[in-house]
């Protein structure tokens, strides 16, 4: 019954004419099936990153993959920086915050994210980001376990150089998609403090809650992960791996 | 290649396994052509470090030649002797920039699963787990070595390979373990563990200024190379009561400066073992701290307890109101080889200390599971077994 309520709270916003927060989103899955795709995308993924890399838990984490990033694509921005009304409960965002110090100085690691081009090097799931000007950009993202592509257009909304990088994607994308990142000089000459927010919008209701919280620890550690590339390549020049090593398992 | 894999608990098999390639560009190719069992291994083969997947190549002590080096490799040349420290540095963090190159920021390739753990993670080591990186260990006839300007150190001509082996990890630990003591003139340093890494802190802390070492083990044999190679005064805790000796060796004051050799799966005498094995058993707590215990009680007020013994997770009975109101200095942690190999490589190149004399046994990766077995039961004198994977 709360099932149901809450997938009929998610039609009625979904139908009506009100314009979503980000003014962005262009939701092409149908509604229940994009609650369940985020339900059970987190969980399987989840459980599937859980299991390692036996075959099981590959196959489960690369099918949870392609479920998540369906169940997703009503990603919200930073609210504060653009200004969004967010005292529609039921649009509440899930904000997830990462940092890392790198042993880098400001200006250089605030150049290397600026140019977006760089990106796709540290975001695993991101295949190519191309500059169209200044502001604007074209995004290209796989989609996991090898279901195809999505693309967006995104730009810059705010940029202060050497300090702060926010971005969302352009109305009429397939990602309704957004984030921050900020640059700050750590103390006692540890380098660059570099903190990213990205958010993303719930599913609506009592049912979304739970969902939301199925989805934060799993989506969480993708972002982290992706910020943990960006301190090992700008670091130590490269990405450590053990993929394509020996082993006694062949 | 021929590698020695893991397979599960207390099992180990050569596998037949693919020749590594670089993957990185700061990657080399290392033709191994020595490799020591260590006594960390055994907490990965009695299944204590959790983590093992099935097939991985275990060990990280070791030396060979290098074959084949990446396009960002800038020290390193083909046909280089070299020496490798266990710890994987990247060199361009933080940490590996203080010296600190255990902590390396970046090395480990699942850094996510240690913070779990521990909060945050150290750095990768070699064939030491998937919680420490997941890399291929060196009992393989090669291995890939990432980062290799930072690890690799070239052997000066004229040092044995047998001389050579022991600076990549025993050395190198048991030298930081005395360094982290901060040994004053006239220290007397108490050494828990006359094993590989023992037997090189007893030789550190006299290089580094100690008055006397005192070494503490139970097989005699090892005593006996404390005493005679080592120069320690040494006692056997099966018959004598360390605590007393201690104080009554040191005037009454314990020794300034301890030294945990031994790690999480430390044996003792009595109730007190026994107690511990049975929480282990049942994972209520996952380290023995029976040494450290005791070095805490015995050490001299002020004094400073430095532990290069591994613990992986929890432990249980430790006498935190001894070691606050004597106000212990504790130290610790894995070894930083990076900082300490050139000058240890110096030392040995100068004839002051020769490791070799830690190499007991050496066999052929074949003979790998008996070889750890024998280690692990100290039988027929065994010291450390080194692998020679060139010879089958």
């Amino acid at each position: 019954m709360a099932v149901n309520q809450a997938i009929a709270s998610l039609r009625r916003h979904f139908l009506s004419d009100q314009t979503p927060a980000t003014g962005t989103a262009k939701i092409n899955v149908g509604t229940t099936e994009r609650l369940l795709s985020t339900a059970g995308g987190a969980l399987l993924t989840y459980y599937g990153i859980k299991r390692g890399t036996s075959p099981g838990g590959v196959t489960m984490a690369t099918l949870g993959g392609a479920l998540l990033f369906r169940g997703a694509t009503g990603y919200c921005s930073v609210n504060e920086a653009l200004g969004r009304d967010t005292s529609d409960h039921e649009l509440k965002p899930i904000e997830i915050t990462q940092t890392f110090t790198l042993f880098k100085y400001r200006h250089d690691v605030y150049n290397f994210w600026r140019h977006l081009e760089n990106l796709p090097r540290f975001m695993h799931h991101l295949q190519k980001v191309t500059q169209l000007d200044s502001k604007r950009s074209h995004w290209e993202a796989k989609i996991p376990g090898g279901l195809g592509t999505i693309a967006w257009e995104a730009e810059i909304v705010d940029d202060r150089p050497d300090e702060l990088i926010s971005w969302r994607s352009l109305p009429g994308s397939q990602i309704d998609n957004s984030g921050e990142v900020t640059f700050i000089e750590a103390p006692g000459g540890k380098g660059t403090e570099v903190q990213a927010t990205i958010c993303y919008r719930a599913p609506i209701g009592a049912l979304g809650k739970s969902v939301a919280t199925l989805l934060n620890p799993a989506l969480a550690q993708m972002v982290r992960e992706d910020l943990r590339r960006f301190k090992q390549l700008m670091e130590s020049g490269e990405i450590p791996t053990i993929e394509g090593q020996p082993s006694g398992r062949a | 290649m021929r590698a020695l894999c893991w397979v599960g608990v207390n099992d180990l098999k050569v596998e037949q396994v693919p020749d590594p390639g670089i993957l990185n560009p700061k990657d080399a190719i290392v033709r191994v052509t020595m490799s020591s069992v260590c006594g960390s291994d055994l907490h990965l083969l009695g299944g204590y470090v959790p983590a093992m997947r099935e097939g991985d190549i275990i060990g990280h002590e070791f030396m060979g030649e290098v074959v084949e080096v990446g396009s960002e490799v800038r020290k390193l040349q083909r046909g280089d002797r070299v020496v490798v420290s266990s710890v994987i540095g990247c060199g361009g963090c933080w940490h590996c920039n203080q010296g600190e190159w255990s902590l390396c920021d970046n090395s480990n390739t699942d850094a996510g699963l240690l913070e779990k753990a521990y909060g945050y993670s150290g750095a990768g080591i070699f064939g030491y787990s998937h919680a420490f990186g997941g890399y291929a260990g060196s009992h393989a006839e090669y291995i890939r070595v990432p980062y290799a300007d930072n690890g690799s150190f070239k052997i000066p001509e004229g040092v044995k390979d047998e001389s050579a082996l022991f600076v990549s990890d025993a050395f190198p630990t048991g030298f930081m373990a005395a360094d982290m003591c901060g040994i004053q003139p006239g220290d007397v340093v108490a050494v828990w563990g006359c094993g590989g890494v023992g037997q090189m802190a007893i030789r550190s802390a006299y290089l580094l200024g100690a008055s006397r070492v005192i070494a503490i083990d139970r097989f005699p044999e090892r005593l006996e190379i404390a005493r005679t190679i080592g120069q320690a005064e040494t006692l056997n805790y099966e018959e004598v009561d360390v605590l007393e000796m201690l104080k009554e060796m040191t005037g009454g004051r314990g020794p300034d400066r301890c030294i945990d050799a031994v790690g999480m799966e430390a044996h003792t005498t009595g109730v007190e073992h026994l107690y511990d094995k049975a929480k282990q058993m049942v994972r209520l707590e996952t380290d023995r701290p029976a040494v450290l215990r005791q070095a805490i009680m015995a050490c001299r007020k002020g004094g400073t307890v430095s532990i290069v013994g591994v613990y992986g997770g929890l432990l249980d009975k430790f006498p935190m109101g001894a070691a606050m109101n004597k106000a212990l200095t504790f130290r610790m942690g894995q070894m930083h080889a990076q900082r300490y190999i050139p000058h240890l490589l110096d030392i040995v190149q100068r004839g002051e200390v020769d490791p070799s004399y830690l190499l007991t046994h050496r066999w052929p990766l074949e003979k790998g599971m008996e070889g750890y077995t024998m280690f692990k039961k100290k039988t027929d004198n065994c010291m450390r077994v080194v692998f020679t994977p060139q010879e089958a």
